[in-house]
């Protein structure tokens, strides 16, 4: 593997050295090489995931539309819906009960003001939520409490739908769908930021 | 408060209803009543009846004692419990009754929002899909078959502070909602790499195989630090904090260490799901909230002397623990004057980043009414502010996440400790 050519032949001292040099080389270069995999090693533990399993799972929906599915409803058919599943907790008209309030008390209840000492209990949909599709993924995965994940698609745009309208957000004649939803514009939109504390010496 | 949201029970001002029930009052007494299991010297279990001490023999040098067992219990004699929240959705760790810096996995805090679920570790998969090469399924054995790492770390919930607290209360329930294990698992890293994550990617999705699907959005800056691990203080993890396996997301917000996890996607924005919006953000000034402020702030508590101890003039030793979501606790101060002066606190061995790190302090107590308190100071210089100065910074409807200001504990004369009650507006 390792040759030194040409030139006498060293000494017993020098081959000694060599070696030595060539050990310590091949020692080190071992080492490094073993973190270097562990750093750059595919290991392949796992099998590939099927197109199936995945969209079994994958229910997210993002602000963009991306995850919507196919189907509609109106507001209309999700006041019925919503009779049925969601008034036992969030009250007849989303006023709230023994789960969260949902809905504003008026158009214009203002977003929560860190000024306001009670600013941490004003979080409705109408008022806090700043985009309309995270209406349709929460429902859609963690509602209604008792029986998560058993509403239908158009089911879940009719709730949606309803909970907009009673939130002054939408009219009472709109279809809400995969195309109409991630256009609609929360009143909250565009009140929040991203984490801003950067000074670490202050207070924040 | 007929508000209360039974799937959202963070400790808040307005969500307290739940706490200072006679449940909890009885927990912070000591040794309260009940009926408890001991073991005879044969090993049988034997009952002792409510009220009384466990019957041991006078002298354990006469009479030979019980044989090994497969499962260690507790002394009968120790009792100490979590306390649950009024709609047991979660559940706090008795920071005052727990030695060093590791908390016993059966008394780590709980929070979930929709139960426990019951998982057979064996049909359990993690799929990692999205902006990857090769989306992958993993049984939970194909993750220990990856190259694991073991990292000690608090979990403490964004919503840890007790705001409206009576005198009455104990150290776990201002701030019991912050426990420390030593977690085993994998890099996410690693896992990234298995998968060929798109170095485009920028953020994930972690989600949970609960009743509530829970989905939080982790920005690509915390991926380095950041493991899905399967064990908890050397064993499994406990059903409660994830099993079979969580996402861990040391320093941050402990509903990022998402439990139950069964799914991560990857991608290049974040997804705003409810628990990122309409929860876990926080009023700030300039009429917005602060959204996806992971990082936990620098904090401490004084464990001892707290509720309901009684003391006595002379030397106290004051002890508590601090820790800092943005690295290693640098220091810890101790106040005996409300605050007036502070002295530095010694710092126990081990001091690791994003820990629990526990201090003490030895102080001579005059016998006279005063206050004792902490403040955390880490090592990028942040001081733990006083709650004016919280305050002052936020507003005081900026609740109710990630507050954390100086607390402390009131020794009246006479020797009762009572929670330094301050008003919060």
């Amino acid at each position: 593997m390792y040759q030194v050519k040409g030139g006498t032949m060293p000494d017993r001292a020098v081959t000694m050295t060599w070696l030595l040099v060539i050990c310590v080389c091949v020692m080190a270069g071992a080492t490094f090489a073993g973190e270097d995999d562990e750093e750059a090693v595919v290991y392949g533990f796992g099998r590939p995931a099927t197109a199936e399993e995945i969209a079994a799972w994958d229910i997210d929906v993002r602000p963009d539309g991306k995850g919507l599915p196919a189907g509609s409803g109106t507001p209309a058919e999700g006041a019925a819906i919503y009779v049925a599943q969601c008034a036992a907790c969030h009250g007849a008209q989303g006023e709230g009960g023994l789960n969260d309030r949902l809905v504003v008390h008026s158009a214009d209840e203002p977003f929560p003001l860190a000024s306001d000492v009670n600013a941490g209990q004003h979080r409705t949909i109408g008022n806090y939520w700043p985009y309309a599709t995270t209406v349709f993924d929460y429902i859609r995965r963690s509602m209604p409490f008792t029986a998560p994940g058993t509403l239908t698609a158009n089911e879940v745009y009719s709730l949606t739908a309803h909970l907009l309208h009673l939130n002054h957000v939408i009219p009472e004649d709109a279809e809400m769908n995969a195309q109409t939803l991630p256009k609609v514009v929360m009143p909250a939109h565009g009140k929040f930021r991203l984490d801003d504390r950067q000074d670490f010496k202050e207070v924040h | 408060m007929a508000q209360d949201d039974a799937k959202n029970n963070d400790k808040t001002s307005g969500e307290k209803q739940r706490n200072v029930t006679r449940r909890a009052a009885l927990v912070g007494m000591a040794g309260a009543a009940g009926t408890v299991l001991a073991r005879g010297a044969d090993g049988q279990e034997v009952q002792v009846s409510s009220g009384s001490r466990p019957q041991v023999p006078p002298d354990p040098t006469k009479v030979i004692g019980r044989l090994a067992s497969e499962f260690g219990e507790r002394s009968p004699f120790e009792r100490l419990e979590r306390v649950t929240s009024f709609s047991r959705s979660s559940s706090e760790t008795p920071l005052q009754n727990l030695h060093g810096t590791i908390t016993p996995a059966a008394l780590h805090f709980e929070r979930h929002h929709a139960g426990v679920p019951s998982i057979d570790p064996d049909k359990h998969k993690l799929i990692i899909h999205g902006m990857v090469s090769q989306p992958t399924t993993f049984s939970v054995s194909d993750l220990k078959r990856l190259p694991a790492a073991s990292r000690i770390c608090f979990i403490e919930c964004s919503g840890n502070l007790f705001r409206d607290a009576p005198e009455q209360t104990t150290a776990q329930l201002i701030a019991g909602m912050t426990s420390q294990s030593e977690w085993t698992g994998v890099m996410l890293s690693t896992l990234l790499r298995e998968v060929g994550a798109d170095p485009g990617a920028s953020w994930l999705l972690a989600e949970g195989a609960d009743a509530a699907v829970l989905t939080r959005s982790i920005p690509k800056a915390f991926w380095d630090e950041a493991m899905v691990v399967y064990a908890q203080n050397g064993e499994a993890v406990r059903p409660e904090n994830g099993y079979p396996i969580r996402f861990l997301n040391p320093g941050c917000e402990g509903n990022t260490s998402v439990k139950w996890l069964r799914r991560i996607e990857v991608s290049d924005q974040p997804f705003m799901t409810r628990e990122e919006t309409s929860k876990y953000t926080e009023p700030v000034k300039g009429g917005v909230s602060r959204q996806f402020s992971l990082v936990m702030d620098a904090r401490s508590i004084i464990t001892y002397p707290s509720y309901p101890n009684t003391v006595e003039k002379g030397w106290i030793e004051v002890q508590g623990i601090a820790w800092s979501g943005r690295g290693k606790i640098a220091a810890a101060e101790v106040s005996t004057d409300d605050g007036k002066t502070w002295q530095r606190a010694a710092l126990q061995d081990p001091i690791l980043p994003k820990a629990h790190v526990r201090f003490r302090h030895m102080f001579k107590w005059d016998g006279k009414d005063t206050v004792i308190m902490s403040r955390a100071i880490d090592e990028t210089g942040y001081i733990q502010p006083t709650r004016a100065a919280f305050m002052q910074a936020r507003g005081p409807g900026s609740g109710p996440y990630h507050q954390n200001p100086i607390t402390g504990w009131r020794l009246k004369a006479g020797g009762d400790v009572v929670y330094r009650v301050e008003e919060w507006a």
